[in-house]
């Protein structure tokens, strides 16, 4: 369980995140959904410590995560959880297999003799037999995704973020990556945290949605409920995306 | 006007503070995780090979012109070129090797260290280092301290030596100074403290090069159009660093008997 309370992130002049609170159970796949700009992303990255809020705490399983932490307590957030980056941000100095298992040696206890058929294993669970020796510069965006899916879940983490997931992708592939979270989060058994503004995406498989406008949530509830919002900014973003999905 | 050296003197402070936090986080995590040797010998290997073809070249010419310029001064003078292995020998030793090759090598392979590690920026792949709990400092920065600190002596050496040989060839060919004359005329009176002054300085360079072009790289901002400013500031910023820093260390290794 991630409980957060009261976040604040300042990047000076302008006010980020303006005092966040939330909570995300076990096992459920949580939502985040708003405008580009509204500090998504930079909500994401306070909850695994690649970004220190100014104030307010978050509790990962209990413990206060968001003051400061020595190199080791960091250790342990990372281990609990797994990152999917917008734009895959694989290494393109290693070749697929290579990234897939990057995490194993400092997160895990696994033997090195062994990285090889981890990698494997994890690539073959997001479809991608055959490809281990690929380079990152001759896979295609879907695949990129799954690589970096592959490499997120490599050291068992407990917590999936995912930004951006769809985002850039073709309506098909996009339809592919969402049914792949949805399988990682029954399979695997993690907490899902999904930072999006494709609503088609949200409303399918979430199981709450958050949203978030000027750094504030303004609706928060499952699906249902966010469609029937009846704030004018969630209504209208509900609109757009819609008319541009071309369906429902 | 006050504002604006004020605000430029806060943002050199601040790039000052990063840098010396750069590399003091370094310093701590080669102590602090076991050392990326892979990584170490990769860099090594990449610095060396990537450089080499340019610093030969580069040092052969030098030598070849400073022969040209001594022993046509000399003839001049004294109607015959005298101490040309000499000037060349000292020049390149002490001075011109080690500058000329540092100066290769930041514009070579700081270069690509900028434009790799800018890119891994932009492209979060640095983030992606901490999630996956590997540190920057450990993976990206340390092995790079290392392979300048390696690659750029070894180089250096080499520079000296093709240099000696170019000069070797003009003072021979177009000066007819006789082989034995030219080496006697630098192996008689260079002494290892000579060479160590060069030596010694081409460390204080490999350490220029590492700290400017992993600083540029990990601080880079602003996609492919940051890192190509990134890149270019890495390379003028080396020049002209390790050219101030040549003339102290230069005054400094005079001050303590090593000239
Ligand atoms: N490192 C940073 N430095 C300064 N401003 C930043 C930084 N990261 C994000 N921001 C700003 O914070 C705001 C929110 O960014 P982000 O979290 O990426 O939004 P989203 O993911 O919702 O599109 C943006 O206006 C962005 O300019
Ligand atoms: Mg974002």
């Amino acid at each position: 369980m991630i409980d957060i309370r009261d976040l604040v992130k300042n990047y000076p002049p302008k006010k980020v995140l303006d005092g966040i609170s939330l909570t995300i159970e076990t096992g459920e796949i949580f939502s985040i959904m708003g405008p580009s700009g509204t500090g998504k992303s930079t909500f994401l990255k306070c909850l695994i410590g690649l970004n220190r809020p100014d104030s307010g705490e978050i509790f990962l399983d209990g413990r206060n995560i968001a003051g400061n932490l020595s190199e080791k307590e960091l250790q342990e957030i990372r281990k609990k959880m797994g990152y999917l980056f917008q734009e895959g941000a694989l290494f393109d100095s290693l070749c697929v297999w290579e990234n897939v298992a990057f995490g194993l040696k400092y997160l895990t206890g696994i033997a090195p003799e062994k990285y090889f058929d981890v990698a494997c294993e994890k690539l073959k669970m997001v479809g991608l037999e055959k490809s281990e020796y690929l380079k990152i510069s001759e896979l295609s965006g879907g695949m990129k995704k799954r690589v970096a899916l592959a490499r997120a879940i490599a050291p068992g983490p407990s917590y999936l973020l995912y930004d951006e997931p769809t985002t850039g992708l073709d309506p098909i592939t996009g339809e592919m990556v969402a049914k792949l979270i949805k399988e990682m989060s029954e399979k695997l058994k993690v907490t899902s945290v999904i930072v999006t503004h494709d609503v088609k995406l949200a409303m399918e498989i979430s199981d709450k949605i958050a949203f978030f406008q000027g750094g504030k949530i303004i609706e928060i509830g499952s699906p249902q409920k966010i469609k029937n919002s009846a704030n004018t900014v969630v209504r209208e973003f509900l609109e757009n995306c819609s008319c541009q999905a071309g369906d429902s | 006007m006050i504002a604006v050296i004020g605000e430029k003197l806060l943002a050199l402070a601040k790039k000052l503070g990063q840098t010396y936090y750069m590399t003091a986080s370094a310093l701590a995590w080669i102590f602090l995780a076991p050392l990326e040797k892979k990584e170490i010998v990769k860099q090594t290997v990449r610095i060396g090979v990537q450089s080499l073809s340019v610093t030969s070249l580069t040092s052969l010419f030098t030598g070849m012109v400073l022969a040209l310029q001594s022993g046509y001064t000399s003839k001049s003078l004294f109607n015959e070129p005298l101490y040309v292995g000499s000037v060349v020998g000292f020049s390149l030793v002490k001075e011109l090797g080690p500058v000329l090759t540092a100066i290769v090598v930041a514009g070579r392979a700081g270069a690509a260290v900028t434009a790799e590690i800018g890119t891994m920026r932009v492209t979060e792949q640095i983030d992606a280092l901490y999630t996956l709990g590997t540190n920057p400092s450990s993976y990206l920065v340390i092995p790079r301290y290392f392979a300048f600190m390696i690659a750029l002596p070894v180089l250096t050496v080499f520079s000296d030596f093709i240099g000696i040989l170019g000069g070797f060839m003009v003072s021979s060919v177009k000066l007819s100074v006789a082989s034995s004359v030219y080496f006697d005329d630098i192996f008689n009176y260079m002494e290892v403290k000579n060479f160590m002054h060069g030596f010694i300085k081409s460390f204080f360079f490999a350490f220029i090069i590492a700290t400017v072009s992993c600083y540029k790289g990990l601080y880079a901002q602003g996609g492919a159009q940051g890192v190509g400013k990134a890149t270019t500031e890495s390379v003028v910023s080396s020049m002209v660093l390790i050219l101030a820093i040549d003339y102290f260390v230069s005054a400094l290794l005079v001050a303590v008997g090593i000239s």
